[in-house]
C-alpha cells in the first residue's frame, strides 16, 4: 500500500495543507448530511455540502501544480456545469425523482471511468488490493450507471412503468451476475485489458437486468439503493487513488443511503428482496384484474361534489401524483381555505410515498403554501377516517388501494395504505379509469360509497371551488 | 500505521458516521436527503480531475474528460436540485397574505 501512495501519478500524495483542507471538506460533508436530516437545518446543510465540494475542487488545482491537460479539464468542468445547472434549475417539481436518478447514474459512471482510466495508466503493475478495488468500482459504478438510466427512462415514462419480465429472467440475471464476478476475479488474478472490457459489458448488462423487473411504487426505493451503490463505488475509487476525501464522502453516502433505503422500504412495507425480485410474480395479477373495466361506477358532477363537501363537518384530502402532474396544488389549497371558512375541519393525509418518492408530496404542497400543521402523516390520520364524512382522493390510487391489505397476490400487498374506505363517503378525482403507477385495479372505485369525478385535477377542482363559492 | 490499514480505518469509521447522521430523519425529508447524498458523491469529480491530470495518451484523456463532465453534472445538478426542493421548506410569512385578504374584505 505504501508503495502505491508513494508511486506518484494520480495517487501522488498531496501536500499536508491540502490534506488538511480535505479533512475540512470531509467535515462539511458530515455536517451537510446531518443538516439534511432536520427540516430547519436542511437548506443550510445542503449549501455547506456544496461549499465543501467547491473548496475541494479548487484546492486540487493548487495542490497539484504540475497537472497535465489543464485547459481540457477546465473546459470539461464548464461543459458539465452548463449542462447540469439549467436542467436542475428548470425541472418541474413533479419530474425531480427521475432527475435525481439521472444525476446518480452519471456519478456512478464517472466513478467507474475513474478506476478504468487509473487501471489503463498504471494497471497491471498495481497491487492485488488496488485491483480488487478497481474491479469493485467498475462493477458497482456500471450497475449504478445503467440501472439509474433505465430508472430515469421508466419515471420519464419513455418506457413502460410496469415491471418488465423476461421469461427466465431470474436465470439470465444470475448467469450474468456469476459471469461478472468470474470476470472480476480473473482480472484481479491476471490483469488484462480485454478482461476489463468484458467486465464493463457484463456489469452494465447486470444493471439493466436488475432494474427491468422493478415496477411502479418500488422505483423510488431502487433509486435510493443505486444512490448508495454509487457512494460505495466512489469510496472504492478513492481507495484506488489513495484519496481520503473520496473514501470518506463515498462511504458516508453508501452508509446513509443504505439506511435510507431500508427506511423507505419499511415505510412501504416492502422488504428489499421483494422490491428487487417481487416483480417476477406480478404478471398473473395484472391479468386477472384487467377484466374490471366494464363494471359500473358512480360518477358525479362538480356541483354534487361541492354539496357533499359543503355539508360535511369533517373532510380529509388525499393528494397524489395526479394532483402534482395537473399542478393543482394551488386549487386544492383554495378549496380547503373555502371549506375552513365554512367551519369545516379539513386535513391532508400524506402517505409516505405519495407522489413518486417519499416526501415528494410535502415538497409540492409546501410550494402552494399549505401550512405544515394541516399535513398529517399516515399513522396519525388513519384512526380518523372512521369519523370522517368525506374523503377526497385527488390523483392518488395505489396508496388507498385496499388490495394492499386484502389481496395477498397483489404486487403492493403489505404496503401500508391510507384507510379511506373507513370514511362515510369517498370522492375520487381521476382523469380516467386507468389504474395507478403500480398498474393494479382499485376495488374501492367500484364501492357503493365511492363517487368519481372525472377530468383533469386542476379543471375539476376549479369547478368544485366555484360551486362551493356559489353555495 | 500502515497506510492500507489507515484507509481501512477511515472507511469503517465513515460507515458508522454515515449511519449515525441519518438515523433519525422524518419521511418528509427522505427525498431531499437522498438528493443531497446523491450530490455529495459527485465529489468523485476530484478523482476524475486527478486521473485526467495524469494522462498522456488520447484514450485515457478522452475517458477522463468524460468522467469529469459526468461527475460535474452529478455534483452541480445534485446540489442545485436539492436546494430547489428545500426552497419549499423555508419559513413562511403567513401574516402578509392574511392582511391582504383582510384589506380586500
Amino acid at each position: 500500500m505504501t508503495s502505491v501512495l508513494a508511486a506518484g501519478g494520480a495517487s501522488a500524495v498531496a501536500p499536508v495543507w491540502a490534506q488538511l483542507i480535505d479533512l475540512f471538506v470531509a467535515i462539511c460533508f458530515v455536517l451537510a448530511l446531518k443538516g439534511l436530516s432536520g427540516p430547519k437545518t436542511a437548506r443550510n446543510g445542503n449549501l455547506l455540502g456544496a461549499f465543501g465540494a467547491v473548496v475541494a475542487v479548487v484546492t486540487l488545482f493548487f495542490a497539484y501544480p504540475g497537472m497535465k491537460n489543464l485547459p481540457l479539464i477546465i473546459g470539461a468542468i464548464i461543459v458539465g456545469v452548463v449542462i447540469a445547472f439549467p436542467i436542475a434549475r428548470k425541472v418541474k417539481m413533479t419530474s425531480m425523482p427521475q432527475l435525481v436518478a439521472l444525476f446518480n447514474g452519471v456519478g456512478g459512471g464517472a466513478a467507474a471511468l475513474v478506476s478504468i482510466v487509473e487501471y489503463l495508466q498504471a494497471g497491471e503493475s498495481e497491487s492485488k488490493g488496488i485491483l480488487a478495488a478497481t474491479v469493485f468500482t467498475v462493477i458497482v459504478g456500471s450497475v449504478s450507471f445503467t440501472g439509474s438510466i433505465l430508472t430515469f427512462l421508466k419515471l420519464q415514462e419513455a418506457i413502460t412503468t410496469r415491471p418488465i419480465v423476461i421469461p427466465g429472467g431470474q436465470y439470465i440475471t444470475s448467469l450474468v451476475a456469476i459471469g461478472t464476478i468470474v470476470a472480476g476475479v480473473a482480472l484481479v488474478i491476471n490483469p488484462a485489458t480485454w478482461l476489463l472490457v468484458v467486465l464493463i459489458v457484463l456489469s452494465a448488462l447486470l444493471g439493466l437486468l436488475l432494474v427491468l423487473p422493478v415496477g411502479g411504487a418500488d422505483v423510488p426505493i431502487i433509486i435510493s439503493l443505486l444512490n448508495a451503490f454509487t457512494g460505495l463505488s466512489v469510496a472504492a475509487s478513492g481507495y484506488v487513488l489513495g484519496n481520503v476525501l473520496l473514501i470518506v464522502a463515498g462511504t458516508l453516502v453508501g452508509a446513509s443511503g443504505t439506511l435510507l433505503t431500508r427506511e423507505m422500504a419499511k415505510a412501504m412495507g416492502r422488504p428489499l428482496t421483494n422490491t428487487m425480485f417481487g416483480a417476477f410474480t406480478a404478471t398473473a395479477v395484472s391479468a386477472s384484474a384487467g377484466g374490471g373495466e366494464d363494471r359500473p361506477v358512480k360518477s358525479a358532477g362538480p356541483e354534487d361534489v361541492a354539496i357533499m363537501l359543503g355539508y360535511a363537518s369533517k373532510v380529509i384530502i388525499v393528494p397524489g401524483y395526479g394532483l402534482a402532474v395537473a399542478q393543482a396544488q394551488h386549487q386544492i389549497r383554495e378549496l380547503v381555505d373555502l371549506l375552513n371558512e365554512k367551519g369545516i375541519e379539513v386535513d391532508y393525509a400524506i402517505h409516505p410515498v405519495a407522489g413518486r418518492m417519499p416526501g415528494h408530496m410535502n415538497v409540492l404542497l409546501a410550494e402552494a403554501n399549505v401550512p405544515y400543521e394541516q399535513l398529517k402523516e399516515m399513522d396519525e390520520i388513519n384512526p380518523e377516517f372512521s369519523s370522517t364524512d368525506v374523503v377526497m382522493v385527488v390523483g392518488a390510487n395505489d396508496v388507498v388501494n385496499p388490495a394492499a391489505k386484502s389481496d395477498p397476490t397483489a404486487p403492493i400487498y403489505g404496503m401500508p395504505i391510507l384507510d379511506v374506505a373507513d370514511a362515510a363517503q369517498v370522492v375520487f378525482l381521476k382523469r380516467s379509469m386507468r389504474p395507478g403507477f403500480a398498474g393494479i385495479e382499485n376495488e374501492l372505485l367500484f364501492d357503493p360509497k365511492t363517487t368519481l369525478l372525472f377530468g383533469d385535477a386542476k379543471d375539476s377542482l376549479t369547478k368544485v371551488v366555484s360551486a362551493v363559492k356559489a353555495m | 500505521m500502515d497506510s492500507g490499514v489507515a484507509l481501512l480505518t477511515i472507511f469503517i469509521l465513515s460507515i458508522f458516521v454515515g449511519f449515525e447522521v441519518v438515523s433519525k430523519v422524518s419521511t418528509v425529508l427522505h427525498t431531499p436527503l437522498m438528493s443531497g447524498a446523491n450530490a455529495i458523491h459527485g465529489i468523485v469529480l476530484v478523482g476524475a480531475i486527478l486521473v485526467t491530470g495524469n494522462s498522456d495518451n488520447t484514450l485515457t484523456i478522452v475517458l477522463g474528460l468524460i468522467a469529469i463532465v459526468l461527475a460535474t453534472v452529478n455534483l452541480v445538478g445534485g446540489f442545485v436540485v436539492t436546494d430547489r426542493m428545500l426552497e419549499m421548506f423555508k419559513v413562511k410569512k403567513p401574516a402578509k397574505p392574511a392582511a391582504d385578504e383582510g384589506a380586500k374584505k
